[in-house]
């Protein structure tokens, strides 16, 4: 059984959308995030940590998800995994910064 | 002081996404915590920034005009890269590959996206794309079709699939017409595309 | 870690669906390729992506398959070819 992210051969492929976009200062900011979690100095993450939670995802996230979306779910995994942050403390902050602006 | 959200270099020009939100609010309790900083993160994004196709130009037109800087590129591409003072960053390891006149190489990574950001920034988003990311590997001509690329069929087309740590830089085929031009004038001929395997180098009559 | 394989030698990709983590795609699992060359030993990712250490490093290779072997129905040339790295743990004399 092929799991979603294996994707080479995946059947019903359709044309490639050669469209491009600008990141926006939030995904280079989730880029720059994962990076600096994944250097040397940091380790707090590997690559392969964050490829994991991406691929965990369930499936139709993980096919309608935005590219950065899926790195933002992976990093929030793994420093949860790591006792970095909380989910509690990510939700308060995320309810909080949504009241106030 | 806040220094989320309010950190940039515009203002949001419509309402935060829920993406958006959690993004300001992961960074803060990083920042909180002592995990990182606001300025290595400003710092992370300048150098992402910093790094963009034209730096593999030079490399692909310095590789053109000097064929022992070929050899050695493709030997090592990481430390000849650095000869041009071209710094590829830690992640990973770059593989130089080259197109000739009997092989094409077009490079994907099926599983997720690698790419050799080190040196060419971010990648396109079509290449992180499930379609291409599924069709490249089983149907490689009719991809390179869809970019305007029909190649011969005596031409031998060779799909890379990054699947662990090497993250593979084509050096297309130095296009015809183009004796005696200064390297400056033939990076200008050498596109992303190009250093992907989607298309070829712009021969000098396009520019 | 000495290497089992070089470049020429012929190798069959192992059939396999670990409960976690690997990077060996199914389209290439059981199909036959040459060993185009040796990268060098690496950290295994199965490892790495549970927090571990990826100890022992173990030989990674770029291995060549033709096309026309993986795809019943290959449109292509009859000289294409798909190349991808693989772990020598996921590889046998072919």
């Amino acid at each position: 059984m092929t799991r979603v992210h294996d994707r080479g051969g995946w059947p019903g492929a359709g044309p490639i959308n050669k469209a491009e976009h600008d990141l926006s200062w939030w995904e280079k900011r989730t880029d720059a995030i994962a990076t600096l979690l994944m250097s040397p100095e940091k380790r707090v993450m590997r690559v392969d940590e964050l490829r994991r939670a991406i691929e965990d995802m369930e499936p139709a996230r993980y096919e309608q998800c935005k590219y950065y979306e899926k790195w933002l779910h992976a990093i929030e995994t793994i420093v949860v995994e790591k006792g970095v942050l909380t989910r509690e403390e990510i939700d308060r902050k995320v309810r909080e910064l949504e009241a106030h602006g | 002081m806040r220094e989320d959200h309010h950190d940039k270099p515009h203002a949001p020009d419509h309402p935060m996404t829920e993406f958006e939100w959690r993004v300001d609010a992961v960074q803060a309790l990083l920042i909180e915590k002592g995990i990182l900083t606001a300025d290595e993160i400003r710092r992370a994004v300048e150098e992402m920034d910093a790094r963009m196709p034209a730096q593999g130009a030079r490399v692909v037109a310095r590789a053109w005009v000097d064929p022992a800087f070929k050899a050695r590129l493709l030997a090592d591409a990481k430390a000849t890269i650095s000869e041009l003072g071209i710094t590829v960053g830690f992640d990973a390891t770059i593989v130089a590959v080259e197109n000739t006149e009997k092989v094409h190489h077009a490079v994907v990574c099926t599983l997720c996206s690698c790419y050799p950001r080190g040196l060419l920034g971010y990648p396109p988003d079509w290449y992180k794309s499930l379609n291409y990311r599924s069709r490249v590997v089983v149907e490689p001509r009719s991809v390179l079709r869809e970019f305007g690329l029909e190649l011969p069929p005596d031409v031998e087309v060779r799909v890379l699939d990054s699947t662990a740590d090497m993250r593979y830089l084509v050096i297309p085929m130095r296009p015809a017409g183009t004796e005696g031009m200064s390297e400056e004038k033939l990076a200008d001929l050498v596109t992303r595309d190009s250093m992907i395997g989607v298309a070829q180098a712009h021969t000098p009559a396009l520019r | 870690m000495s290497a089992r394989f070089k470049a020429g030698d012929r190798v069959r990709v192992r059939v396999g669906a670990p409960p976690g983590h690997f990077r060996t795609p199914t389209y290439i699992q059981g199909k036959v390729g040459a060993v185009e060359r040796l990268h060098g030993d690496y950290r295994n990712p199965e490892s790495l992506a549970y927090g571990g250490d990826g100890l022992p490093k173990r030989p990674l290779y770029l291995v060549r398959f033709p096309q026309s072997h993986l795809w019943r129905t290959y449109a292509g040339a009859a000289q294409d070819q798909l190349l991808m790295d693989i772990f020598e743990h996921w590889l046998e004399p072919a």
